[in-house]
């Protein structure tokens, strides 16, 4: 085999050409940086470079047994996900569902409408949204002011951001927000593609609205509904800017989440093997999620 | 789908949905609401951008400033260096999508029609890079720019997007789709392989280049904090950046108007894309996820 190794390179030689451009910089800045940064999580690097040494586990080991705010992290995050997901979900597959009638230019008022979250992104969303739960002068409590809620309940305006209590619903709400534009447009694309035969004949059938979608419309979305899923966790998994600009991560730790645990510790504290090790670990969760995307979705299609 | 099939299925859509109940209408309703409620941050924001500081903070709040004043965009362009951070992230972008092309390309091209040894290998090794997260590279690509003392530098937000596996990962599929034939028929009249890719393969391949090209120019533009870790200069700051620092978090004597003024003004090119490539966005999206 190996004899015919060296013709065949020879002749594939056209390939590598096309190759080393994508190649070069994928080996610099993708696959060393990898490689060093993992390698980084068994140093105890700081800022002095003469100063690094090997030291094994003992970033893990930190991380997982002295470390408050990152086990405090890793819970948020995962309530983070487990408030956001299903939430998103099951609103947009509503609003898909009851806009699917209407007609494309309806739809589209709709998919524009929860896209433009999306389109301003983290930084913009963060500022607005800072302005608008803000305790005394924003949108939030002026409205509910203004309806007479503080009155009627007889409490003092909400410090949205500032009571440990509330923190987290609040930047809840904010991922919620920006979460509902893709997963919209693609459960709007899924429902085109079942074929309206089906429901047809579920409603000679006899089938109720409420029946034509359990039997029919929610198994045929079931890849659409895996796919947005598996991406939605992710994304929400790595939720940082608005923890960056809104909360930064307080108060006390109310809103502290892995990834904002990992750049305060890098480029705050500059402790960047203890940084890297938690770099591992996302890469490690986040990797098992991608894979388990990659293999049952690949069966369903 | 056909222009008759479509008709038809939007016939028997009706058809099945004609007797509309009062709760779908409710539910209607609902959903009428909550697409309000997902573009009220955005109104108030370009309305705050236009409102006196005194008016922003005041009660009740108001919803169509009454009077309003260009002040914050003065400052916002006099004051900081806004443009320049535009002119920044422009650059930036284009830079990535250029190189992300390029590198795209070709890497595509190769992996999609040539045939050699270790192509798949080294096709999946991009790939499950696209797996990792982007913070574990923050800390090691952070040290890598040190020692090339890339810091409040252009390169350091182009180069790393050089290698741009979602690229690579559209463009060979598109290649796979290109029937061999035609590669065949140029090489028996005597093309080389470099007249053949610049003279067939890549005018073919317009429309995915195009879709390439978004994608990657809106990674360049969207990578905050990638930028926020290694420009410290404000005037090679990217859009994004330099608006966030404009409001510290939380709202204290920070300048609301100039923050408002600053979202706006990161909002604006975001929407003129997404509406110039919205079409073309959406397709991009769906046909990605559906595998179609």
């Amino acid at each position: 085999m190996t004899q015919n190794l060296g013709k065949r390179m020879w002749k594939g030689r056209w390939g590598y050409f096309f190759i080393l451009p994508a190649l070069i910089p994928f080996l610099i800045f993708t696959v060393y940086p990898l490689v060093h940064g993992i390698w980084l999580s068994f140093l105890n690097a700081g800022v002095n470079r003469d100063r690094w040494r090997f030291i094994g586990l003992d970033n893990y080991i930190r991380l997982f047994t002295k470390d408050q705010a990152f086990l405090i992290g890793i819970k948020n995050t995962f309530l983070f996900v487990f408030a956001v997901v299903p939430t998103a979900m099951i609103i947009t597959l509503f609003i898909a569902v009851i806009i699917y009638p209407l007609s494309q230019k309806t739809q589209t008022f709709f998919r524009v409408a929860f896209y433009m979250p999306v389109v301003s992104s983290g930084v913009i969303l963060a500022m607005v949204w800072n302005v608008i739960f803000s305790r005394e002068f924003g949108l939030l409590n002026g409205t509910l002011e203004a309806l007479g809620i503080f009155n009627l309940f007889n409490i003092e305006k909400i410090g949205w951001l500032a009571q440990t209590e509330t923190a987290l619903l609040s930047l809840s709400i904010v991922i919620i927000s920006w979460s509902l534009g893709q997963p919209l447009i693609l459960f709007l694309a899924g429902l085109a593609s079942i074929p309206t035969e089906l429901y047809e004949a579920a409603r000679l059938d006899g089938a109720t609205g409420w029946q034509q979608f359990i039997g029919i419309t929610l198994p045929l979305l079931r890849p659409t509904v895996l796919f947005v899923l598996v991406t939605l966790t992710i994304a929400v998994f790595q939720v940082f800017v608005v923890v960056l600009l809104m909360t930064l991560g307080g108060p006390a730790n109310a809103t502290q989440t892995i990834v904002f645990r990992l750049y305060e510790s890098a480029f705050r504290f500059f402790k960047f093997g203890y940084a890297s090790a938690m770099a591992v670990v996302l890469m490690i969760i986040i990797g098992t999620i991608s894979a388990f995307q990659f293999f049952v979705l690949d069966r369903d299609t | 789908m056909s222009a008759i099939n479509r008709a038809n299925q939007i016939q028997s859509r009706r058809k099945l949905f004609s007797k509309r109940s009062p709760l779908w209408y409710l539910a209607l309703g609902l959903c009428i609401l909550l697409a309000i409620l997902s573009l009220v941050p955005l109104y108030w924001m370009i309305i705050g951008s236009f409102k006196l500081e005194k008016v922003a903070i005041g009660y009740p709040p108001e919803w169509f400033p009454r009077e309003p004043t260009l002040e914050n965009w003065r400052n916002l362009i006099n004051g900081r260096p806004s443009l320049r951070w535009m002119f920044n992230s422009f650059v930036v972008s284009s830079g990535v999508a250029i190189g992300a092309v390029f590198t795209s390309v070709t890497a595509g091209y190769a992996f999609g029609k040539k045939v050699f040894p270790g192509r798949d290998l080294l096709f999946w090794m991009f790939l499950i890079t696209m797996m990792v997260p982007r913070q574990a590279f923050l800390v090691p690509m952070f040290i890598l720019m040190r020692n090339l003392n890339w810091f409040d530098s252009y390169q350091a937000m182009i180069v790393p997007y050089l290698a741009y596996p979602f690229g690579i990962f559209l463009i060979r599929q598109y290649m796979r789709s290109l029937p061999d034939e035609l590669v065949q028929a140029a090489t028996v009249d005597g093309a080389n392989e470099l007249q053949l890719f610049w003279n067939i393969i890549l005018p073919l391949s317009k429309p995915v280049i195009g879709a390439v090209a978004i994608f990657a120019f809106m990674a360049g533009w969207n990578d905050y904090v990638w930028q926020l870790v290694i420009i410290n200069n404000q005037n090679m700051m990217t859009l994004p950046v330099g608006v966030s620092k404009l409001a510290a978090s939380g709202v204290g004597s920070a300048d609301i108007g100039l923050g408002m003024a600053g979202a706006t003004l990161a909002f604006i090119p975001m929407i003129l894309i997404f509406m110039l490539f919205q079409r073309a966005f959406i397709k991009g999206i769906t046909v990605g996820s559906l595998k179609g």
